[in-house]
């Protein structure tokens, strides 16, 4: 039997799949080219009638106010705010635990350990949003009374703990795979020279893992900042200058979702507003995500 | 003097007790730190059954949202939910697992393929309300798809397009180098090998990244709010047999009123029934009459059981406006009076129970994973 084995059938079909395969890649760089044309072009728009002199300088951000005040600083102060006390309660956790898992826990119980935190990334936030207003906000109402802090029932306190809560996985686990990586040699170095795990850890793991570690925070940082349920349900929704977390104040991404609530005005300035807040929070996103991806290349180029 | 220092080289180096207990003691902190994790997902649930765990009830799952707290359910939500995750599953699995494929086994060493990775990585760092700006601009108003469950699951699937491509590249770089140069070195192509000896090894790994995708965008709420979302849906997006039918005759505005209130049609009526007239006069109608109706009347009758099969049709109801399990709890939790919270807690059990759940299954298919194959 005669055949051709350099027939060119297959090989067309061959290539018609990678075509196929290629043009689902590719589908990313278009979602991304899509997120920043629609975003970019209605903030153009925004920034049409509104300056940026205004946008990024004045502080009252009223847009629903017959006399409009576009001013990002009271919503990028909320993010803040709630961000700050959300690291305040994930880094420390969230150290702890990778250190832990790393370094003390025997693989048995990192194995049981590790899934069963994650499965803390992986409640819906709105359940997350509920639990903050009606479990975290009384027990802190009750804790913070004979302080004389009287704390309302919105507050951006309760919203950024139960934030930091959510993502303990996230900077625990990758802390936890930047202190694995770093080399048995180093530990034994140190174990040799009569450290304890502890000294280890802390004297020779973790500044070899600092920048894989950095990432971690940053990472969770980000997911923080770009959280919209949580704080829309539990932190209230006055866009004021916050100074404290035990204000009620709204994010970036409150203001977003409140202004959807309603019926959006499509065309209007109130609509292309809400790109405008969009386009503060999606810079601020891909800067830290940048930043985190810089360290947690550093960290595995070093070893 | 020298024979001091070599005693104390025998001996322990001072301070050693305290150092050890620093040591050990660090366990304890540790440990505390992990069950104040797991303590806030134990309260998280004590706090949603204590609110809301006598309102899950079956009347609960099969009714409609309802201003009476003490009557409203979350049927449209969970039905809403289901096909929105259909749409969602339906576009993000082939494009997200051909991406993830075409990243580790086919893609070129060059300047798009580290632009396909730059974006990927950026994608999936992009907050999920972006997405609901993105899906507003582009599927509701450029592409006029409406505030549907099309416009949802397409949102749904660009937001957990990432996860699935990172599993779906690990999945497929887990699997030796051997599988391929085997089937290779046998005559087969790279797609041959690609498709009967990679995909299969990886499938578990695929599956895992899947859920976890699917687990995330059952739970998302805020880019469905940007859509529109509604909060108060008494429909079914699929129709049950024996419920009320409408048709309305000729193009009407967004009030119901006909576009072109001169004109009339030929009806021949498929079913008993009653037909409502423009002026809200009512006229009955019985199955193969045929009669001339103006535009703007309305043709009531029941589903038959044709009619609730034809209606799971993708065509039928991926234009159809919805509600899902996330938007209608946040809806109730927004509300001052204590009712809607109960019942936004009960929301929030069914909703937690899934997600937990598919959670639950990815990490034990991983753990499987990893256990039962070893290279």
């Amino acid at each position: 039997m005669d055949r051709d084995f350099t027939t060119k059938r297959t090989r067309l079909g061959e290539r018609a799949i990678e075509l196929v395969l290629f043009a689902a890649a590719a589908s990313a760089m278009a979602i991304i080219g899509g997120i920043l044309y629609v975003v970019l072009s209605e903030a153009v728009k925004f920034f049409g009638q509104v300056s940026f002199l205004e946008f990024v300088s004045s502080t009252t951000w009223t847009p629903t106010f017959d006399k409009p005040q576009y001013g990002i600083a009271p919503l990028l102060t909320g993010t803040f705010m709630s961000t700050m006390v959300a690291l305040a309660v994930a880094v420390p956790l969230g150290l702890l635990v990778a250190v832990y898992l790393s370094e003390f826990a025997s693989p048995h119980a990192r194995e049981l350990i590790k899934p069963t935190l994650e499965l803390l990334a992986g409640v819906p936030t709105v359940v997350y949003g509920y639990f903050a207003l009606l479990f975290i906000t009384p027990l802190l109402q009750r804790a913070l009374a004979p302080f004389g802090i009287v704390l309302p029932g919105f507050n951006l306190l309760s919203a950024g703990i139960v934030m930091g809560l959510m993502i303990i996985p996230t900077i625990a686990s990758l802390s936890e795979d930047a202190m694995r990586a770093v080399p048995r040699t180093m530990r034994d170095g140190s174990f040799a020279l009569g450290a304890t795990r502890l000294e280890t850890s802390l004297r020779v793991v973790f500044p070899a893992a600092v920048s894989g570690i950095a990432g971690a925070i940053i990472l969770g940082m980000s997911r923080a900042v770009g959280e919209t349920m949580i704080v829309a349900i539990a932190a209230g929704q006055q866009p004021v200058m916050v100074s404290s977390p035990t204000q009620q104040g709204a994010t970036v991404t409150a203001f977003i979702a409140q202004v959807a609530l309603g019926d959006i005005p499509f065309g209007t300035l109130e609509y292309s507003s809400i790109f405008a807040a969009g386009m503060a929070l999606l810079a601020l996103t891909l800067v830290f995500n940048f930043i985190a991806f810089a360290l947690q290349r550093r960290f595995r180029e070093a070893y | 003097m020298s024979a001091e220092i070599i005693h104390d080289i025998a001996a322990h180096p001072k301070g050693l007790k305290l150092r050890r207990f620093k040591d050990t003691s660090f366990i304890f902190w540790g440990v505390i730190a992990t069950f104040i994790g797991l303590g806030t997902l134990a309260a998280l649930v004590g706090q949603l059954i204590h609110d809301g765990g006598y309102r899950l009830t079956l009347d609960f799952l099969m009714s409609f949202p309802s201003s009476d707290p003490g009557e409203a359910g979350i049927l449209s939500a969970w039905v809403g939910s289901i096909l929105v995750i259909l749409a969602t599953a339906f576009i993000a699995i082939p494009i997200g697992v051909l991406a993830g494929i075409y990243l580790e086994e086919y893609a070129p060493k060059n300047v798009i393929t580290s632009a396909i990775e730059i974006a990927v990585n950026n994608l999936a760092g992009v907050p999920s309300i972006i997405f609901g700006l993105l899906a507003v601009g582009l599927f509701v108003q450029a592409f006029g798809f409406g505030q549907t469950i099309l416009t949802a699951g397409l949102t749904l699937a660009l937001l957990i397009l990432p996860v699935v491509i990172v599993t779906t590249r690990e999945a497929v770089r887990g699997v030796p180098q051997e599988m391929r140069q085997a089937a290779l070195a046998v005559g087969a192509t790279k797609w041959q090998a690609t498709q009967h000896h990679v995909l299969p090894y990886a499938l578990p790994g695929v599956v895992t990244g899947v859920i976890i995708g699917i687990s995330r965008a059952i739970g998302e709420t805020a880019p469905l709010i940007l859509i529109g979302g509604l909060t108060f849906v008494a429909f079914l997006p699929i129709t049950r047999p024996g419920d009320a039918k409408f048709e309305v005759i000729g193009a009407v505005d967004e009030y119901g009123a006909p576009v072109t209130p001169e004109a009339s049609e030929s009806v021949r009526i498929a079913q008993d029934g009653v037909v409502v007239l423009p002026d809200f006069s009512e006229m009955p109608v019985h199955a193969g009459q045929v009669v001339d109706l103006p535009h703007g009347a309305t043709v009531q009758t029941t589903a038959s059981w044709g009619d609730a099969v034809a209606s799971w049709l993708p065509a039928h109801w991926l234009g159809s406006e919805f509600t899902v399990m996330p938007i209608q709890m946040f809806n109730w939790t927004s509300r001052p009076q204590a009712e809607f919270l109960e019942i936004a807690a009960a929301a929030g059990i069914v909703l937690l129970a899934i997600t937990l759940l598919l959670n639950g299954m990815a990490i034990w298919l991983r753990y499987r994973l990893r256990r039962s194959i070893k290279w």
